[in-house]
């Protein structure tokens, strides 16, 4: 029997497309939106803020990607960025810089392990295992903080979210870092392929000797560590440790953006290309609702619309017969 | 593999033990109430500890802390038990904690709704059992007010047109206005908004251009300045409004990173009166805050103590409140005790 032809459409062909038609609404709609001017050494802009503000989910969704891909699921960052932003703010008024960044870095990471063991040692559910955290951490966090917002005036530490290297933002630069890193590793090495092969099936994983467990863990502590440095930059922004609100639905919109780029939720299928354009996506959104005074409480709408219809665009179902009907034409 | 073992449990403990936290009773004072003297407070049996449920939103702010050490501060210092609940932010929570304390039959049940809306079907059943219901700080709405007893708290909309009016004082009547809104369908952030509507209608060159929600949040009025500033208007707009001041120290920041001086170039006011607030104002960065004020433990336990003894009270008490400029910062700031 004849395999039925794959689809053939580039994965990331749909979530570019809506920015693409975002954007273009924005040009014919919103004066201003695409203005940049060079400003004591930087760029300035609408454009640029979006750049800048989807940075944290870009970061966070790139840890969540590969969770994800080896069929987990990581509920736990938003709470993990409260507590690490929680760390730093409370050491910022007395600690060297780089103890600062470490430990926050080294919450995160823990956090990240904490959920990690508990998926592969006690194989609880992925989602169970970081619900847990997610519930728990952000009374960590107001532990630490003492349930005050806790305010600095570090300059180094301030600087993290709000100066630029080389003309942008400086979260720009670590989320680009952070995804160029994870796709070197998961495309230049094994691991990528192992991740993927984790997600589509462990137990034959495991029988043909990868050590399946540990690579679990691994992501999940990036996935931990990732949500550490968003934490640092949410906590940065603000010039303060606000336990109750920092990263609150981080794990959905990093989630989200995930699922808009194509990544499976079912595992054994991963692009961080695509979660970092979905993240630029969800941002663009938010951001084309403020311009147009769309009230808070109306604004979530049209982002699930969005986001419906670039997930029922990549439905396999969906996608076959685009492809078929593509191919037909051809 | 041991030390990781106990690395693991140890986190179970800590999980558990803080999701025990979340409903913890408050150890109001020692268990016997004979070896200490009467509180000075009405009691209605002596023999009997007055036990009063309270339902807080959560500790999203340094106001509703200041408004959580006052209730339990209060409530120890009266001898009161007093069964203390952490909604975290959510109506469901809220709604679960009241079932509890009708189920624990407390002889009052107070509480600080997050939201207005939805409250009927337990408040219902709170009358049912015939508990009496005490609102604090928010409103809601039902439509048969016999489901709360009374309501204690600032006037919100008051609150607006004191922002309102000391804007037009400030800038002779002349202001392009951009308002940060709080959660949206909240209280304050609906009556807020009313009251500085009402309040500008004295002053035609007061005009709003530009109005989204901050969510009661530094990095959401933050993020949402940064876009009111860069949008078409942006340039027009002289002062801001918030509704928290939260939000209006994080719109100073964002002022001051698009090269503005925050408190001169753009005029701000905000509502509550927190401690940040006034060292915004000393540095000038802040103009004006409407005070509403937390620290309600008083007057709450007065009212339960009023209820419970079946005197009468008023269904609206309004909180003690004043505005404060940056003159009187530096003064004011010394006593503020939140």
């Amino acid at each position: 029997m004849p395999e039925p032809r794959r689809a053939s459409l580039p994965p990331l062909l749909w979530p570019l497309a809506a920015l693409a038609l975002l954007l273009c609404f924005n040009f014919l709609f919103t004066p201003g939106f695409f203005s940049v001017e060079f400003r004591d050494g930087r760029l300035v802009g609408t454009l640029i803020d979006i750049l800048n503000h989807s940075s944290k989910v870009a970061i966070v969704a790139v840890g969540m990607t590969l969770v994800i891909a080896t069929g987990g699921v990581d509920l736990s960052v938003g709470a993990v960025v409260a507590i690490c932003g929680a760390v730093a703010a409370t050491l910022a008024q007395r600690a060297p810089m780089p103890v600062i960044v470490l430990a926050a870095l080294g919450a995160g990471l823990a956090a990240g392990l904490c959920n990690g063991l508990l998926v592969t040692r006690l194989r609880l559910q992925p989602i169970v295992a970081t619900l847990v955290l997610m519930v728990a951490g952000r009374g960590v966090a107001q532990l630490i903080t003492d349930g005050l917002i806790i305010t600095f005036e570090r300059p180094a530490l301030v600087a993290v979210a709000n100066r630029s290297l080389l003309a942008l933002p400086i979260p720009v630069w670590i989320a680009v870092g952070i995804a160029a890193l994870a796709a070197a590793f998961t495309r230049r090495t094994a691991a990528g392929m192992l991740i993927e092969a984790v997600g589509d099936n462990d137990r034959a994983c495991r029988y043909s000797g990868v050590n399946e467990s540990r690579l679990r863990l691994g992501v999940y502590a990036f996935c931990g560590l990732c949500a550490g440095v968003a934490g640092l930059i949410e906590c940065s922004y603000i010039k303060a440790a606000d336990a109750n609100n920092a990263g609150l639905f981080l794990e959905l919109d990093a989630i989200l953006a995930a699922i808009i780029g194509g990544t499976a939720l079912a595992g054994g299928r991963f692009s961080i290309a695509g979660s970092l354009t979905g993240a630029l996506l969800i941002q663009a959104l938010t951001k084309t609702m403020y311009m147009h005074d769309v009230s808070a409480d109306v604004a979530p709408l049209p982002k699930g619309l969005a986001v419906l219809a670039v997930c029922i665009l990549q439905a396999p179902r969906v996608k076959t017969s685009l492809a078929r009907w593509a191919g037909g034409r051809a | 593999m041991l030390t990781r073992r106990t690395l693991l449990a140890a986190s179970c403990i800590a999980a558990v033990s803080l999701f025990a936290c979340e409903r913890k009773t408050e150890p109001a004072q020692p268990a016997a109430p004979t070896a200490k003297p009467a509180p000075a407070a009405p009691q209605p049996a002596k023999d009997k500890k007055l036990r009063v449920g309270f339902a807080q939103i959560g500790a999203e702010s340094d106001w509703r802390r200041a408004n959580t050490e006052s209730i339990k501060a209060e409530a120890a210092a009266r001898g009161i038990d007093l069964i203390f609940s952490d909604a975290q932010q959510k109506q469901e929570n809220q709604i679960k904690a009241i079932r509890s304390f009708v189920q624990q039959g407390v002889d009052a049940i107070a509480f600080a709704p997050v939201v207005e809306t939805g409250w009927e079907p337990v408040l219902k059943e709170v009358k049912q059992a015939g508990i009496p219901v005490i609102l604090t700080d928010r409103v809601v709405d039902v439509s048969d007010k016999s489901l709360y007893v009374t309501f204690i708290g600032a006037d919100f909309v008051e609150e607006g047109r004191r922002a309102a009016a000391w804007l037009g004082k400030a800038t002779d009547g002349k202001a392009m206005v951009a308002e940060l809104q709080g959660t949206p369908g909240s209280a304050p952030a609906i009556d807020r908004k009313k009251g500085f509507e009402e309040g500008i209608k004295a002053f035609p060159q007061i005009k709003i251009i530009k109005s989204q929600s901050g969510e009661f949040t530094r990095a959401k009025g933050k993020e949402v300045t940064e876009t009111f500033l860069k949008s078409p208007e942006g340039k027009q707009i002289t002062a801001l409004y918030s509704h928290n001041d939260d939000m209006a120290l994080g719109a100073i920041q964002a002022i001051e990173e698009a090269g503005l001086k925050p408190g001169v170039d753009i005029k701000i006011v905000s509502i509550d009166g927190v401690r940040a607030a006034f060292e915004a104002m000393v540095a000038g960065k802040l103009n004006c805050t409407v005070e509403c004020n937390p620290l309600l433990g008083p007057q709450l336990f007065d009212t339960v103590a009023a209820v419970v003894a079946k005197k009468p009270v008023d269904k609206r008490i309004v909180t003690k409140e004043s505005v404060f400029e940056q003159s009187q910062a530096a003064e004011a700031i010394k006593t503020r005790k939140y």
